[in-house]
């Protein structure tokens, strides 16, 4: 295709039999109108009431397809024609898969405006109201308590595990953590809470328990594997020169490490862990196992149920009372808050590897 | 001038720190292998009692433990299967179009936008499958049903709301759609450049370049890539308990308002009100999802460790 662009004089062997680079862009918007020719005519004859949008351009990107292959098998052959097609193909793909992204974006935030505006929305809790008005507090700061402690708790062993991993890690041990790491990857998140659960009602034999800390020990499950992954990429772009020379100046492994590896490669370290939160944040299940869910405020994470925002959203929706449009714009909100943090998050993450990545002399 | 030296006394000496920082990193990367194991153990024991329970302890008419999770785990394979079907030939679409088609300076935004799909939390899927997808699937549905119920798989009739077992799926697919695609796109980059530009240059059609060189290159990758997806599909929880009315039995019909709910979201919905057996049967169904997802999980990182083992990427 791209092959003979060049200026073509008045008659040229090379882009003889060929369809004009226009043709594409021309036979798509050609395909385009004479959908919305028939959607119109369907319209003029009353069958449906309003003009479809969506069917123009669905059977338009068909009508391209069609149109593009046999105009494209006519003129330049099978081969061709196959190939601009395949072209169409993958182009639309990539389409549809924005439609969804698109459209959940746009929902969540024409939803949740209305609710995630109102003063009291971060400043009080759900305790003792009924229908509208009330707050997120409670899940806000719940969400933060536990995703905090589930960082604290995740942070050092993942990182122990990556430096041992790249630093130490030779032979089977290092192969068999290297292995079920990114197995546990795979593991699903409500598997989590179940083991936490299973773990704490038999540690304190209380059959029906949920607690903060629970939920921070499932998120720590989900989270190690990611920080450890992450993490490993990063020391493992460290050049060895540094390490070699730290150790030819005598310093010891230990100092290499903690003086010369980490800070090396601490910007990617942190963006992995801050990808690993929005990761952990927005996960519901465990937490509804092992956390539970209130409507009042609990600072405790060491007793009683506590609400976090991603269980917010659900209870909200799940346990709709009376005044329905109340609890779905709560539930709106809800879900606006959690995109927004993870979006955040995403974003630090990308500005700090962005200004603080080393600069390998490339 | 010979110098002699003894060979232990070139050995570097052995520090109090570098002993306690590499005991600490063993400790650490041990832990995970116990954590996992930990994870099993503890599911086993709780779930022992759900082995032994009687017909009473179950809701519905479940005679004993494998009758009542048979028709949660056809559930979630089925509505992986059909998020799959959905998901992986989009998938190989997209980091086709990413890896070869985008224009060059476009290619790692584009990238970045299908990965803020995988950053979305799995709850504002359910809502969205919920508010937006089912209603807007609904009269789809209807006419579908009204054209095609003569094809098993269609018959009617048809839900009200359109929460059915296929708009699950296609909420599932556009879930794991971001896993697939990540994985494949960084395949489909690795072909090495010479293959491609070979068969350019012996007068190949982009497409018939993509179909010689980089698809058979990325076969292993794309099946791995699908599996990682499937155990991501299999496990997903919330975006199921929420969109889906369920009603546990093996059911195929993709949309009528009987449809097989999964073990996931089945847990979701009913452990919050279990008690005393009931919460041992709910575990033993979590076990259960814990091993058909690890069995996943481990044939996909074979087959990529495989791979890489031979392609020298990495």
């Amino acid at each position: 295709m791209s092959t003979t662009t060049v200026a073509a004089p008045l008659t040229n062997s090379l882009t003889a039999g060929k369809l004009p680079k226009y043709s594409a862009v021309v036979v798509l918007l050609a395909s385009w109108l004479v959908t919305a020719a028939v959607f119109l005519i369907v319209q003029l004859a009353g069958i449906s009431t309003s003009f479809n949008v969506a069917g123009t351009l669905f059977f338009g990107t068909v009508l391209y397809c069609i149109a593009i292959y046999l105009l494209s098998y006519f003129v330049e052959g099978v081969r061709k024609a196959k190939d601009r097609l395949v072209t169409a193909l993958v182009t639309a793909a990539f389409v549809i898969a924005l439609l969804p992204l698109v459209s959940l974006v746009a929902t969540t935030v024409i939803n949740g405006l209305p609710a995630f505006l109102t003063p009291t929305f971060f400043t009080s809790s759900q305790r003792n109201v009924v229908g509208a008005g009330g707050g997120a507090l409670h899940a806000v700061i719940g969400t933060l308590f536990i995703t905090g402690l589930a960082t604290v708790i995740s942070v050092p062993i993942g990182l122990l595990s990556a430096i041992y991993l790249t630093e130490y890690g030779r032979g089977r041990l290092a192969r068999a953590i290297t292995f079920f790491v990114d197995v546990m990857t795979g593991i699903p998140s409500i598997v989590a809470g179940l083991f936490a659960f299973a773990l704490f009602s038999l540690l304190f034999s209380d059959p029906g328990i949920r607690f903060g800390f629970g939920g921070a020990i499932s998120l720590s499950v989900l989270m190690i594997p990611v920080v450890v992954r992450s993490s490993e990429e990063m020391l493992k772009l460290v050049p060895n020169e540094l390490r070699e020379a730290a150790y030819a100046l005598g310093v010891p492994k230990w100092l290499t490490i903690l003086k010369v590896v980490l800070p090396t490669s601490l910007a990617g370290i942190v963006t992995g862990i801050m990808i690993s939160i929005s990761r952990v944040i927005g996960e519901t299940a465990p937490l509804l196992i092992i956390s539970g869910f209130t409507a009042s405020m609990n600072y405790d994470l060491f007793k009683d149920r506590m609400m976090t925002l991603p269980v917010f959203v659900y209870t909200q929706y799940a346990n709709q009372g009376t005044d329905t449009q109340a609890y779905l714009d709560r539930a709106w909100a809800g879900a606006l808050t959690l995109i927004l943090i993870v979006m955040l998050l995403n974003a630090i993450a990308r500005l700090i590897a962005k200004l603080f990545s080393p600069k390998l002399g490339r | 001038m010979t110098t002699t030296v003894a060979r232990d006394s070139i050995r570097a000496p052995q520090r109090a720190g570098d002993r306690v920082f590499s005991t600490a990193t063993v400790v650490a990367g041990s832990l995970i292998l116990a954590v996992l194991a930990a994870v099993a153990a503890f599911l086993l024991v709780q779930s022992l009692p759900a082995f032994v329970a009687t017909p009473a302890d179950f809701n519905g008419d479940a005679a004993n433990f494998w009758a009542y999770v048979w028709p949660l785990a056809f559930g979630t394979l089925w509505s992986a299967f059909l998020a799959l079907l959905i998901a992986i030939p989009l998938a190989i679409g997209i980091a086709l179009f990413i890896s070869h088609y985008a224009p060059r300076k476009l290619a790692q935004g584009l990238g970045y936008i299908i990965d803020l799909l995988a950053a979305v939390p799995s709850v504002v899927f359910g809502l969205w499958g919920i508010g937006v997808l089912a209603p807007l699937l609904q009269p789809f549905y209807t006419s579908l049903v009204e054209w095609f119920g003569w094809i098993p798989l269609f018959a009617g009739p048809v839900s009200g709301t359109g929460r059915t077992i296929l708009t699950v799926s296609i909420v599932l697919a556009v879930m794991v759609l971001p896993i697939i695609t990540a994985i494949c796109r960084e395949i489909f980059l690795q072909t090495p450049v010479l293959y491609e530009e070979a068969s350019l240059a012996l007068g190949a059609t982009r497409w018939e370049m993509i179909a010689m060189a980089v698809l058979p290159f990325g076969r292993s990758g794309i099946i791995s890539a699908s599996m990682l997806g499937l155990g991501r599909a299999l496990g997903e929880t919330m975006a199921v308990a929420m969109v889906l009315s369920p009603s546990p039995q093996v059911i195929f019909q993709l949309l009528t308002s009987q449809n097989p709910t999964t073990i996931a979201a089945n847990i979701a919905l009913n452990f919050p009100e279990a008690h005393g057996t009931g919460v041992n049967i709910l575990l033993a169904t979590g076990l259960v999802l814990f091993v058909i997802t690890l069995a996943v999980n481990m044939v996909a990182r074979v087959i990529i460790n495989r791979r890489k083992a031979f392609s020298g990427a990495n």
